[in-house]
């Protein structure tokens, strides 16, 4: 064995495998999407994206990367938000150097917002790690969620600040008008937002970071200061989720306390694990399937919150690498020829879940509607489920029983 | 005189509350090494069972019934959820305890709908007890504080007193001595969990109809059962019920000040008319926990009275 490190240094074609191609999917990706011709509701629902896609990944540098878990990471991108709203006025205003700062460039304002409240709140929370930066970033939610409310010419009450996206001047002839120009201006940003996120894994402190979750000591005794990486990532975070608030404040042009409060932190943190806070991939497909999720679910079931927390409390609890871990080893199973022994056990346990799934929905569904007491009744595919009828908890009792058996019968196979 | 009289007993009230919520937390976390995020939710849990209970029979079935079916639910929580996810470490505990919190908010919407729901004073309670500076005390506030303090004897007297808190003492700190020594520690920890929800039902049951129940009140009450866990210090019941205390009363006196920040840094040259001076301290009573709990974690990360770090 002759093997030198040099061996085990990617070659250029992994390379471009790995680090070019994926982007470039995503810009062409980008560029596909508005000539699909996709509705208004689409393209704000994808502008949403967009930003969520941001934030999750600003969260993960956090979460996944230097395993702190922050209970109020919201707070950074509301106040990178509110500093780009009252950008947004001042430009409107125009006064001074404001009359020639195009809007387009507001996440970059965020960003320097976010990074700003990152150092300053940062500084005192990021002395300790583990369970007490958990505590102390609620701590801080909490308190800066109330002086949200106090003070008024800063955050504007309960109304929040409002702004207007068209009062800048035009730039790449944008005018920021047109929701198609707002895609274009978030398809941007975002691009923007993952390369800069990823790029920041690759650097010293990235892999700092990552060193620091898996073993502080051993960090400290390389010569680094795991206080110091965590607060230096503490602050990136932070302005990663100020430019989530940037291109949020162009898209929605209104900021209230309530983006900085426990609400969204929460949201934020169950789109990232969900997702898979172990791949760098993960908190961007989170952070689309919450968002179409919070847009789209809500239409149908008043219960979808209640389905968001099964699905999160099922995740933590069996598939802790989430979505991106799923494909990912759905993919290595495959790519390793493995598929021929593991569809079986694939086939129940899926069929296992989807079981599991009706049950809990006809649970769900059924019982919101009682409560209710508005005598509605819920009907999928024709069929009368009221409280009373003996179907209804056959429905939620007997495919329950069968999922979790098969389940169970799955995961045994998987072990031997 | 009279300001403060009263702000002293309904702070003691409160803070007692915040005792019967956090002793249960404390022991939890002391021994798990994991804050239980949904803690506060078995306490709206409480207040929901005692409702309904008190629908079908009277209260104080329901005072009884509501902590112990809270119990049950908590020792199930604990045997087939926490304990699944414990030997992934603290974090995944934490996540798996503030999606709990997240399910269990929406199931009380679910059953008990979202607005409040009317959970009254039991009627043989509703009456004034005394009357202090021309002002009607009510009686149900006494029975809180009775009910609290008898909690709290009861509570000492088996931790201090008994084989069964000895066991328990020892396992918070020691869990393998303990298990060496022939205990089923696992069963322990279900015990204690359960115990602790079923304190924070309790709570929930005479704290419901004091305050309001509906949906929001776990989210409330959480973050402050929190600061006082870790104020007082990690494994500490002496250092919770100081921190509850301390807490109860800052909040209580802080809402009936009503001096703004004007009056008292007037002398700064701060306008009354200026928006920081125009604050006044009620307003600023729901933010001290949390100015608590940032300080002290800063400053003091073993808290008033606890013996390791958090």
């Amino acid at each position: 064995m002759t093997s030198s490190y040099v061996d085990l240094a990617p070659s250029r074609a992994e390379k471009f495998r790995q680090r070019v191609l994926p982007f470039i999917l995503l810009a062409a990706l980008l560029v596909v999407i508005p000539l699909l011709g996709p509705s208004r509701s689409t393209l704000t629902l994808l502008n949403h994206m967009g930003i969520t896609i941001v934030f999750a990944l600003s969260y993960n540098m956090l979460l996944g990367r230097a395993g702190m878990l922050s209970f109020g990471h919201a707070v950074y991108m509301g106040l990178g938000g509110y500093f780009c709203v009252h950008v947004m006025n001042w430009i409107a205003a125009g006064t001074g150097v404001w009359g020639v700062v195009p809007i387009f460039a507001m996440p970059a304002f965020g960003f320097g917002a976010g990074a700003l409240a990152g150092a300053v709140i940062g500084w005192p929370s990021c002395r300790r790690a583990g369970t007490p930066f958990a505590m102390i970033s609620l701590g801080v939610a909490e308190l800066v969620a109330a002086a949200g409310f106090m003070f008024d010419s800063l955050f504007g009450g309960e109304m929040g600040i409002s702004a207007d996206r068209m009062g800048g001047r035009e730039f790449l002839g944008l005018s920021l008008g047109p929701l198609d120009d707002v895609y274009w201006f978030i398809a941007f940003w975002t691009f923007i937002g993952v390369l800069g996120t990823w790029a920041f894994t690759r650097t010293p402190l990235g892999k700092l970071s990552e060193a620091t979750r898996d073993n502080p000591e051993r960090v400290e005794f390389v010569g680094f200061d795991p206080q110091r990486v965590r607060y230096l990532v503490f602050i990136a975070a932070g302005a990663f989720a100020g430019m989530a608030g940037g291109m949020s404040a162009v898209q929605d042009e209104i900021f209230t306390p309530e983006n900085l409060s426990l609400i969204p932190s929460g949201a934020i943190l169950i789109a990232a694990y969900v997702g898979g806070v172990r791949y760098f991939a993960g908190p961007i497909l989170g952070a689309i399937v919450m968002t179409y999720m919070g847009s789209n679910l809500s239409d149908y079931t008043a219960g979808w919150l209640l389905y968001l927390g099964l699905m999160f409390v099922g995740m933590v609890m069996f598939v802790p690498n989430g979505f991106a871990g799923i494909i990912h080893d759905t993919w290595v199973a495959i790519r390793d020829g493995r598929l021929a022994e593991v569809w079986k056990i694939w086939l129940k346990r899926s069929v296992g879940l989807i079981l599991i799934a009706v049950s809990v929905i006809t649970m769900v569904e059924v019982a919101f509607r009682w409560s209710d007491g508005y005598g509605e009744v819920f009907e999928p595919f024709g069929l009368h489920l009221s409280h009373q009828n003996p179907i209804t908890w056959a429905l939620a009792v007997i495919p329950f029983v069968v999922g979790i058996l098969l389940v169970r019968k799955a995961a045994k196979e998987a072990k031997a | 005189m009279e300001t403060l009289v009263f702000a002293l007993l309904n702070g003691v009230i409160y803070g007692l509350l915040l005792f019967m919520l956090s002793s249960g937390l404390t022991l939890i976390f002391s021994m798990m090494g994991v804050l239980n995020f949904a803690h506060a939710s078995f306490y709206m849990l409480g207040a929901y069972f005692a409702y309904t209970v008190m629908g079908i029979s009277n209260f104080w079935i329901a005072l009884i019934l509501a902590p112990i079916l809270v119990g049950g639910i908590g020792m199930v929580v604990e045997r087939y959820g926490l304990r699944q996810v414990h030997a992934r470490g603290h974090v995944a505990e934490l996540l798996f305890t503030f999606g709990l919190a997240y399910l269990i908010d929406e199931v009380v919407k679910i059953i008990w709908g979202r607005t409040a729901v009317d959970y009254q004073v039991p009627a043989a309670l509703d009456f004034p007890l005394f009357t202090l500076y021309g002002a009607q005390y009510p009686a149900y506030r006494i029975f809180i504080l009775v009910v609290a303090i008898f909690m709290l004897v009861a509570l000492w007297y088996l931790l201090k007193k008994t084989r069964a808190g000895l066991i328990i003492q020892a396992a918070l700190s020691h869990p393998h001595m303990v298990g060496h020594l022939g205990h089923n520690v696992p069963a322990i920890f279900m015990a204690v969990f359960g115990a602790g929800c079923a304190l924070a039902a309790l709570a929930g049951v005479i704290g419901g109809n004091y305050f309001i129940t509906d949906p929001a009140m776990a989210v409330q009450m959480g973050p402050i059962v929190f600061v006082v866990v870790v104020v007082g210090g990690l494994g500490s019941l002496e250092g919770a019920f100081i921190a509850a205390m301390l807490i109860g009363l800052l909040q209580t006196s802080a809402i009936s000040i009503n001096a703004s920040l004007a009056d008292i840094f007037g002398f700064l040259g701060l306008s009354p008319d200026s928006e920081v001076g125009e604050i006044t301290i009620a307003s600023m009573g729901p933010m001290l926990p949390f100015l608590l709990l940032v300080v002290v974690l800063m400053v003091r990360p073993r808290g008033l009275m606890g013996d390791r770090e958090v």
